[in-house]
């Protein structure tokens, strides 16, 4: 008998504005010890479905229907008992393990109250019991980190200390919920990895609810994929990676940019409403620019550096730096586009501040069009603007919430065309957002009325209405989902051939850079670890940083990922308070010397990339 | 181009652009409750100026046959008398005059300095920061009365002196609750996506940083209103603030509450008319707030 047998399940909210029916009778089994992936783009009642289960609806909401957990009826279950059955039988990870861990709680009595409640074991041996389960999820010294509170944790670990506490009763069913979203993609090769561990050594069902059909790839058994509150397909992964039977399931796996191949194939940009017809319409070429390397670069970049001054650790002390950008040389030529990568921390973002003099460098120069910008004052800075864009992650925050979409993509054309007339700003502004995609009856509307698609094609119109040689984007695509951001990159690329545009695009998805850049730096800590071509750097990634990194992205190709055989990367992303001496990838490297303890590696030339490695060049067994 | 986004529903004719102000005053008209308010205190406004020459009797005038009468309409003392007999109807309205002025005058003058004090200080943060905001905590420790007393002994007693020392003093309260809310709004990214558009410091406070403190400064200045109103009546009681026989809305209540027992129309008509007063610009402030703010229509 199946544990999990759900029928019917409907899902409805009452809201001010009418009732929102977020789960269409959704019906699914779960066998014991399989793990079933739910996939589908915000908004598709994933999470809503699985949260109905387990109670933990808002009050607003109701579910029907019937869902089976092991000879217990659910839905309608009175709260005393689905709280007995919530944390002993069924455990919970959720995405953002900071918020849903308590900030003055330490891990011990967080993970104590469990036990005591369900359980009602003694301290000592709850504490025993803490040490164990930390042990088995690989936290460090589980014996001195029991004590500690959440924020001495990192992410990684703290999504760590989530798993444990939620395998503490040896429940039957795991959900996860978006476990490793807010994670770099180093951080959730572990998590993952630890996970395959929980289901092969508990025997436990997981429901893996994600967006990322990457990791439903490498991970599960089935799959349920569900759109705007309906199951749309399910049925085993091969079937569904292979054979996708649903246009909807098509759509959605050619959006997604795949780091293994270089096709050159444009992404399917589902329509905002899901219309999956064009979608599954015949691949189209991209269209993609021949960046000019002969001219002279648009854009150098000379040891720039970006310290920041830390308060000291006590009275008196020396200040601490932190040295988010520490020494980065590039060079940009027209029509190229330069991928930015690396984990969170890294310094990529400040990177882009600081050649837009939002933050000031401590050192080194920035030069655009041959002029030297680091030492322009505000006045001197305000001519090179109209040349330098920017397009930020958070659409939404990125435009004046008081300011109409006309104004906002207007004040670039008054603060540097001052004698333009009001019918011609207005011209402008409508073509503009015509070539964005968005009509002149928009011009009247607040940002909030968009979605945040839309809003980021208000922040493109923006950043172009003055047409600027260069823009750089800061993870433009990261807060979107996977159809809005193929319909993103895409129109950054139309853009960029139109425009001829050279772009610096940040990121930490690979696969995304990879589908639009020409080449791509790889940042650790401050410093480049490699740049290459991008196909060369996919193919024969140098740096053992950029391998690990490639090695840890999950390709949505579940018999790729099954073969996929290594151990993730491990331990974190050190501080770049005190980064490690010499070669600061040394204390995560496989193939470290003595010698990158004592001596920083310069960037090399090695085969048409630029390495900062000692040991690049030396032969290495394969899959190393 | 990609995909058409699924609002483009087509609504072809070329469409002008509107401003915030202009969206705001479209929202505000549908408010009935603040256009009431807003109707009232207009009213109000236009009574206080012309509303005592209605009336036979003056502000200082003694009607020695009818001392502490009730409100008698043969003797046209509509709203009855003091017990010094003078006119309480004209009086009242006489007392709004001063009330109603100092209450608008000296909050905008608060709003003025203190809007434009604080989102300096907060948005050019820095040395320019600790600067203003010391100036702030220097004018702060100064004890009110004291910098009242003191003006009052250097320029003599003068209407206008009041209007200094109150303004003078709540000006702090806003820049301080201006510049907290700047440099929580300096690090957003609009505000940064203008800095890389080369927009002047003076446009980003302007046009970025003075519309989003709306929300906050609005509701701030609904109770600073009748705090002034109020600090004016109580300057007024010692004897520091508006002089006998000229008097205001405090002072009246003032007198009102004392004579309750005895005269109590003495202590409704004045009180009703503060209350109405500040009931109207609690309303406008609601309602302005509500406009102001795009995401609430």
């Amino acid at each position: 008998m199946a544990l999990l047998e759900v029928e019917k399940l409907n899902v409805r909210f009452h809201t001010p504005d009418g009732e929102v029916h977020a789960v269409r009778d959704l019906g699914f089994s779960l066998e014991r010890g399989e793990t079933l992936g739910i996939v589908g783009e915000s908004g598709s009642g994933k999470s809503q479905s699985m949260m109905s289960l387990i109670g933990l609806l808002s009050a607003n909401g109701r579910a029907s229907g019937s869902a089976n957990f092991d000879g217990t009826e659910l839905l309608g279950l009175p709260a005393e008992a689905l709280r007995r059955i919530r944390g002993r039988r069924v455990g919970m990870i959720f995405q953002d393990p900071m918020t849903s861990l308590n900030p003055y709680m330490t891990v011990f009595q967080q993970m104590a109250q469990v036990l005591q409640h369900h359980e009602g074991i003694g301290r000592k041996a709850a504490r025993a019991r803490c040490i164990e389960l930390l042990d088995a999820v690989h936290i460090p010294a589980a014996g001195k980190r029991v004590d500690m509170y959440p924020h001495e944790f990192s992410g990684g670990m703290r999504q760590r200390v989530m798993i444990a506490s939620a395998l503490l009763c040896r429940p039957d069913l795991l959900i996860a919920d978006e476990p490793t979203t807010a994670l770099d993609v180093t951080v959730q090769a572990q998590i993952l990895e630890l996970m395959r561990e929980v289901r092969r050594e508990t025997g436990a069902s997981i429901i893996l609810i994600t967006h990322d059909l990457g990791v439903v790839a490498g991970l599960c058994d089935r799959v349920l994929v569900m759109h705007r509150g309906e199951e749309q397909e399910s049925g085993p992964v091969d079937d569904i990676f292979y054979r996708p039977q649903h246009p909807y399931t098509r759509a959605l796996l050619a959006a997604v940019p795949r780091l293994d191949r270089a096709d050159g194939r444009r992404l399917a940009a589902l329509g905002g409403s899901g219309s999956a017809a064009e979608a599954a319409a015949a691949p189209v070429q991209v269209v993609r620019t021949a960046p000019d390397r002969a001219a002279p670069p648009l854009l150098e970049t000379r040891d720039l550096k970006v310290h920041f001054k830390l308060a000291p650790e006590r009275l008196f002390a020396p200040a601490r730096v932190l040295k988010a950008v520490d020494g980065v040389d590039l060079a940009l030529h027209p029509g190229e586009t330069l991928g930015v990568v690396g984990e969170s921390g890294c310094g990529k973002s400040t990177l882009a501040r600081a050649i837009l003099r939002l933050v000031e460098p401590t050192a080194g120069h920035v030069t655009l069009l041959g002029d030297e910008i680091t030492a322009a004052g505000k006045k001197a800075m305000r001519p090179h603007r109209r040349d330098m864009q920017v397009v930020f992650q958070d659409p939404l925050a990125s435009l004046n919430p008081r300011m109409t979409v006309g104004t906002i993509v207007a004040e670039p054309l008054q603060t540097h065309f001052p004698g333009l007339g009001r019918a011609e700003i207005r011209r402008r502004v409508g073509a503009m957002l015509e070539r964005v995609g968005l009509g002149p009856e928009h011009i009247n509307r607040y940002p909030h009325e968009f979605s945040g698609g839309q809003c980021q094609r208000i922040g493109i119109a923006r950043a172009l209405v003055l047409e600027p040689k260069l823009v750089i984007c800061d993870e433009p695509v990261s807060a979107l989902d996977v159809s809005i951001q193929a319909q993103i990159v895409n129109l950054l690329m139309d853009l960029q051939a139109e425009m001829n545009l050279s772009l610096v695009f940040i990121a930490h998805d690979l696969a995304v850079v990879r589908h639009i850049s020409h080449r791509i730096m790889v940042m650790y800590l401050g410093r480049v670890a490699e740049i290459a071509d991008r196909d060369a750097l996919y193919e024969r990634p140098l740096h053992p940083y950029t391998q690990a990194l490639i090695r840890a992205v999950p390709i949505p190709d579940p018999e790729l990922e099954r073969a996929k055989a290594f151990a993730p990367l491990e331990g974190d992303l050190p501080s770049p308070v005190n980064p490690p001496s010499g070669c600061a990838f040394r204390t995560r490297c496989p193939i470290a010397t003595p010698r990158c303890a004592v001596e920083t590696p310069e960037l090399r030339r090695i085969d048409g990339h630029l390495v900062a490695c000692h040991e690049a060049d030396r032969p290495r067994a394969p899959g190393d | 181009m990609s995909a058409a986004p699924e609002s483009m529903a087509a609504t072809p004719a070329p469409v002008k652009g509107r401003s915030l102000w202009v969206d705001a005053w479209n929202v505000l008209r549908r408010n009935r409750a603040a256009m009431v308010a807003g109707a009232l205190i207009f009213t109000m406004a236009v009574l206080v100026v012309v509303g005592p020459w209605l009336s036979p009797w003056d502000y200082a005038q003694t009607d020695w046959d009818n001392v502490s009468i009730g409100p008698d309409w043969e003797s046209r003392h509509y709203f009855g008398t003091d017990a010094l007999g003078r006119d309480l109807f004209v009086r009242t309205l006489h007392g709004g005059r001063i009330s109603l002025l100092i209450g608008v005058v000296a909050t905008l003058v608060s709003l003025l300095i203190g809007i434009s004090w604080g989102a300096t200080a907060g948005y050019l943060g820095g040395r320019v920061d600790h600067v203003m905001m010391r100036i702030v905590d220097i004018l702060y420790a100064m004890p009110f009365m004291f910098f009242v007393i003191l003006l009052m002994v250097f320029f003599g007693r003068n209407i206008l002196l009041i209007f200094v020392a109150i303004g003078a003093i709540n000006w702090l309260d806003m820049a301080r609750i201006v510049r907290g809310q700047t440099l929580s709004l300096k690090h957003k990214e609009f505000i940064e996506a203008a800095e890389a558009q080369g927009v002047a410091s003076f446009n980003i406070i302007r046009r970025h940083i003075v519309p989003n403190l709306l929300g906050v400064v609005v509701v701030y200045v609904t109770l600073t209103i009748p705090q002034v109103i109020l600090v004016e009546s109580f300057l007024s009681f010692l004897g520091l603030g508006v002089q006998e026989p000229m008097t205001s809305w405090g002072a009246l209540v003032n007198e009102g509450a004392q004579e309750m027992g005895t005269a109590p129309w003495m202590l409704v008509f004045p009180a009703t008319f503060l209350a109405l007063t500040l009931f109207c610009f609690n309303f406008v402030g609601d309602g302005l707030r509500d406009a102001l703010d795009p995401k609430d229509r």
